[in-house]
Formats: structure tokens, C-alpha cells, sequence
């Protein structure tokens, strides 16, 4: 039975004396490869070359300050429900008197992480927040000896996309 | 003054002439790593190693350093000595069949006690082909001793296909050279190179390629064979044998065996090269020996087998970046239905026209 036109018969019958001596066909496979001595290669040096990056590339996280310069998150916990990875931590405080200059809603978050060795970069909290606080940068994230590096802590997420860069470029922070 | 009438001064310089061989088969294996990598990495559109060094000239060193740094491990239910001596063994006989290497022709130095001709070549010993082929089936002991004292299944398995791959090869490469012998009538190295003299002579080309091709093309595929390398690297199929003969070892011990694989090559490769393609012999060597004084024309005698050789290296690595590996059955089959009657059938046609055309 044939399920698609597709099939292609195994041609089993013996080898030709030109296929037995085996040397014509070296010849062929050796033009092959030769051919690609002069080939563009494909390597990117990568710190020092980088590719572009796809317009929905989803990298570091970052969170967001409105135009006033205040936290635009509220706490509400919406990220940390949407991960699949549970890779985000907060504790909320509310807003004291003469602190509105810094957290635009009456509650935020006075602690919020991200352990970024957990994180599969989906990108679900960024779509779930409601504030549009918490974005994913167009960066890579750089590698560290040390665990507690990869834990992003809020003045390691609180910065713009620019300095992001900046330190994962530097490899710092 | 002559002690014991032993001429010290021949010693000193045939120990020069071995440190300075070792050394250079040292630095030539090791450059032939970092080459194999280029080469891999050029036949696949990569840029290879490019990190240590400029264009990655010391990776080789940092793999050394690497490999001298890692933990030894000698496996509890291993034979000791026998696991030990292995890679020794297997290095060793690398390092021996260079000894009757004809590296260059011969070179005067007029001393205050008169003209001294220093020999570019370690023993010219009048059976120096049959000394390299002991010497090369002795190889085959470290594989053997090595797979055999891990006490692994695969090791062993490994072991026994090397040993049977290279007895097989090794018929052939002999009957190969058999029509060789029969055309030179000497199994010296040195007289072998020597009758290859210049590139044209008597109306026809004078290196053996060009009399013997099929012999060649059988010694030269006996040679993949006999080095393990692709596509006959059976003993270390990694899809089969995981790592083959080697798998047990680590450190320094892997090492010797991965190193002395390239230094096989090499030696490997001046041997074809002065066998078939003429060693130091080049075309235009009178014109240019009367032009040079002696020092320089052996100079330029060893750099034009030096590339050679390195043509040869870099032939073997086209070739295994380019084939896949054959099947064992197809090797084994290859070895004693097709090589050995072609070379046999070689041998029977050049005795032929031996006697009935040049017989005299
Ligand atoms: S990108 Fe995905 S995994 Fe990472 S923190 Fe956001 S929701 Fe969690
Ligand atoms: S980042 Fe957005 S979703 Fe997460 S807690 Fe803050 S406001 Fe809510």
C-alpha cells in the first residue's frame, strides 16, 4: 500500500565496476568539499560580531519607569502567575505619603526578582502585566561563575534598555 | 683524539640529527591537530579554532597543557603494566620509522682535519623498507596491549578489529611495494630515492609514481588503512565503540595515543612521498645544486620533501573530511578480494615487462 507518491524504490541492484572501485565516486566527493575551501563561511565571531535580532526576539527582562521617571509595577503578582518557569519573586508595600514621585500606583513591588536560570524566556509575564511594567529586552544574557549573579534583582531589572546592553556587553553587575 | 677509536664526532652528530627529528615529528604532529581542525572547519563553511593565538597557532598548546592537567586514571580491574605500556609502546614505534628517512642528500663540511660529509639520514640501513614495515606491524601491539589491559568490552573489540584491519593492509601494502622493489632491485631508502634522481630521465619521468601508479594508489590506500584514519578508522568508530581502544585512557596516556596517530601520519607521508613521489628529488636539482654550495642545496632538498609530506597531510584530511566511514565487512572486503589481486596482478605485469623489455 502506498500512502504518498512520494515513495522512492531502493535501487538494489549490484554495484557497476565503476562503483566498486569506489575512486570516481572519492573524486566527486572530493570536489564537494574542495568547493567549500572558497565558500563565504558562516561563523560569527560572536562577542565582537553580533547577528541582528528578530523583531520579536525576547531577551533579558526589563522593567519599566513611565514618563515621570516612577515604577510603572504594581505588585498585582500577574507575572509571577503567568510564568511557567516560576521564575519571578515579589513582596508588595504600599505607597507611603511623599513617595508618589516614585511608584505611580499606591502599591509596588519592594522586591522583585528574576532568576534568570530559571526563566525559559517566554515572555508570558510580559504579556500578561496589566501596567506594562515588565518587558523583554534585545539582550543576551551573559555568563557568570557564580549563581546568585543570575538572580535579577529590582536595581538590576529597573534600568533602561541601554544600560542593559551596556552590562551585559561588560559582563558586570 | 680518537677514545677507543669510536668517532665521537659521528655520534654527536647522528644524536643531533635524532633530537632535531623527534622534535620537528613533535612539532609537525602537533601542528597537524590544529590543521586537521582548519581543514574541518573549512570544508564546513566554519573559520576553526581562532581564539589562541593568531588564527588559533596555540591551540595545540593548550590542548597539550589541557590533557598534561587532567586526572589519570588508570582503571581498577585493568593489567596494569600492560595498560601503561600501551601508549608508550604506540609512541615509540611512531617515533622509530623515521629512523631510515633519507631526509636530504648528503652534505660536506670542510673541518681543520679535513672534508666531513654529514648524512641527513638517521641509518642508512640496506633493508630499510623492510625495517619500517617490522616497525609498523610492531604499532599495532599498543592498540593491541592498550584494548586488551583496559579489560572493556569495547576496548577490546576495538583492539581486535585494529589488529586484524592492519594485518589484512599490510598484505597488500607489502605486495604493493614488491613491484616497487623489483623495479629499484634495492630495499635501501636511500638507493630507492636515489635512482628517482632530478624529475626526467632516460626519456621518462624518474619517480616511482609514475611507473608504478596502481602500486601507489594500493600503497597509498593500505596507508589510510594502516593509520586508522578515516574512512577505514575503525578501531574508533565512535558509533560502534564509543571511543575505541582508547576509551579507558585519560590524561597524558590519551594523549600519546591521539599524538602519536599524527606522528604515524607523518611518517607515513615521508615515506610515501620517498618511496613514490621521489623524496628530495626535484625537477631542475642539477642546475640548482651547482648554483647553491651544498649546505643550502640540502637545505633546500629537505623543505621540498618537507612539502611533500605536508601535501600528503593535508591529502589524508581532504580525504577524511570527505568520506564517510566503510563498513567493516566492506573494509575487510576490500582488503583481500580487491587490493591484494590488484596488487598481486600488478606484480605479475611489471615482472612481465621486466623480462621481456628491459631484460638485458
Ligand atoms: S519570560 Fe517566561 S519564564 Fe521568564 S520570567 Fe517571564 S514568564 Fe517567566
Ligand atoms: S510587572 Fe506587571 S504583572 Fe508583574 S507584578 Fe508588576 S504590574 Fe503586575
Amino acid at each position: 500500500m502506498q500512502l504518498t507518491k512520494r515513495a522512492v524504490n531502493v535501487d538494489r541492484s549490484p554495484m557497476t565496476l565503476g562503483e566498486k572501485i569506489y575512486l570516481p565516486a572519492i573524486a566527486k566527493g572530493l570536489k564537494i568539499t574542495m568547493g567549500h575551501i572558497f565558500k563565504k563561511k558562516a561563523t560569527v565571531s560572536y562577542p565582537e560580531q553580533t547577528r541582528p535580532f528578530s523583531p520579536v526576539f525576547r531577551g533579558l527582562h526589563v522593567l519599566n519607569r513611565d514618563e515621570q521617571g516612577r515604577e510603572k509595577c504594581t505588585a498585582c503578582g500577574l507575572c509571577a502567575l503567568a510564568c511557567p518557569a516560576e521564575a519571578i519573586t515579589m513582596e508588595a508595600a504600599e505607597r507611603k505619603k511623599g513617595e508618589e514621585h516614585l511608584y505611580r500606583e499606591e502599591k509596588y513591588a519592594a522586591r522583585y526578582e528574576i532568576n534568570m536560570l530559571r526563566c525559559i524566556f517566554c515572555g508570558y509575564c510580559e504579556e500578561a502585566c496589566p501596567k506594562d511594567a515588565v518587558y523583554l529586552s534585545e539582550t543576551i544574557m551573559p555568563s557568570n561563575y557564580s549563581r546568585d549573579y543570575f538572580i535579577y534583582k529590582k536595581e538590576d531589572l529597573l534600568i533602561t534598555e541601554e544600560q542593559m546592553k551596556k552590562r551585559a556587553a561588560t559582563g558586570k553587575g | 683524539m680518537l677514545l677507543l677509536s669510536i668517532d665521537w664526532i659521528f655520534i654527536i652528530e647522528k644524536v643531533a640529527l635524532i633530537l632535531v627529528i623527534i622534535l620537528a615529528s613533535f612539532g609537525i604532529a602537533a601542528y597537524a591537530t590544529w590543521g586537521e581542525r582548519k581543514v574541518a572547519a573549512i570544508m564546513q563553511d566554519r573559520i576553526g579554532p581562532a581564539r589562541a593565538g593568531i588564527f588559533g597557532l596555540l591551540q595545540p598548546l593548550a590542548d597539550g597543557g589541557k590533557l598534561f592537567f587532567k586526572e589519570e586514571i588508570v582503571p581498577d580491574r585493568s593489567t596494569k603494566t600492560l595498560f601503561i605500556l600501551g601508549p608508550a609502546l604506540f609512541m615509540i614505534t611512531a617515533l622509530m620509522t623515521s629512523a631510515v628517512i633519507p631526509w636530504g642528500p648528503d652534505f660536506t663540511i670542510s673541518t681543520d682535519s679535513g672534508i666531513r660529509t654529514v648524512s641527513l639520514q638517521v641509518a642508512d640501513i640496506n633493508i630499510g623498507i623492510l625495517y619500517i614495515f617490522g616497525v609498523v606491524s610492531l604499532g599495532i601491539y599498543g592498540v593491541m596491549l592498550g584494548g586488551w589491559s583496559s579489560n572493556n568490552k569495547f576496548s577490546l573489540l576495538s583492539a581486535i578489529r585494529a589488529a586484524s584491519q592492519s594485518i589484512s593492509y599490510e598484505l597488500a601494502m607489502g605486495l604493493s611495494l614488491i613491484a616497487v622493489l623489483m623495479l629499484t632491485g634495492s630495499l635501501s631508502l636511500r638507493d630507492i630515492v636515489s635512482q628517482q634522481h632530478g624529475f626526467w630521465q632516460d626519456g621518462y619521468f624518474s619517480w616511482n609514481f609514475f611507473k608504478q601508479p596502481v602500486a601507489f594508489l594500493v600503497f597509498l590506500v593500505c596507508t589510510f588503512a594502516e593509520l586508522n584514519r578515516a574512512p577505514f578508522d575503525m578501531p574508533e568508530c565512535e558509533s560502534e565503540l564509543n571511543m575505541g581502544y582508547h576509551q579507558e585512557y585519560s590524561s597524558m596516556k590519551l594523549g600519546l595515543y591521539l599524538f602519536a596517530e599524527y606522528i604515524n601520519m607523518f611518517i607515513s607521508s615521508a615515506v610515501l612521498s620517498t618511496v613514490f613521489f621521489g623524496g628530495y628529488n626535484f625537477p631542475w636539482m642539477d642546475q640548482v645544486a651547482s648554483a647553491v654550495p651544498s649546505g643550502l642545496f640540502s637545505l633546500i632538498c629537505v623543505s621540498v620533501l618537507m612539502i611533500k609530506v605536508i601535501g600528503f597531510i593535508l591529502f589524508f584530511m581532504f580525504i577524511r573530511w570527505t568520506l564517510p566511514r566503510f563498513r567493516y565487512d566492506q573494509l575487510l572486503n576490500l582488503g583481500w578480494k580487491g587490493l591484494i589481486p590488484l596488487a598481486l596482478l600488478n606484480l605479475v605485469i611489471t615482472g612481465g615487462v621486466i623480462l621481456f623489455f628491459f631484460n638485458k
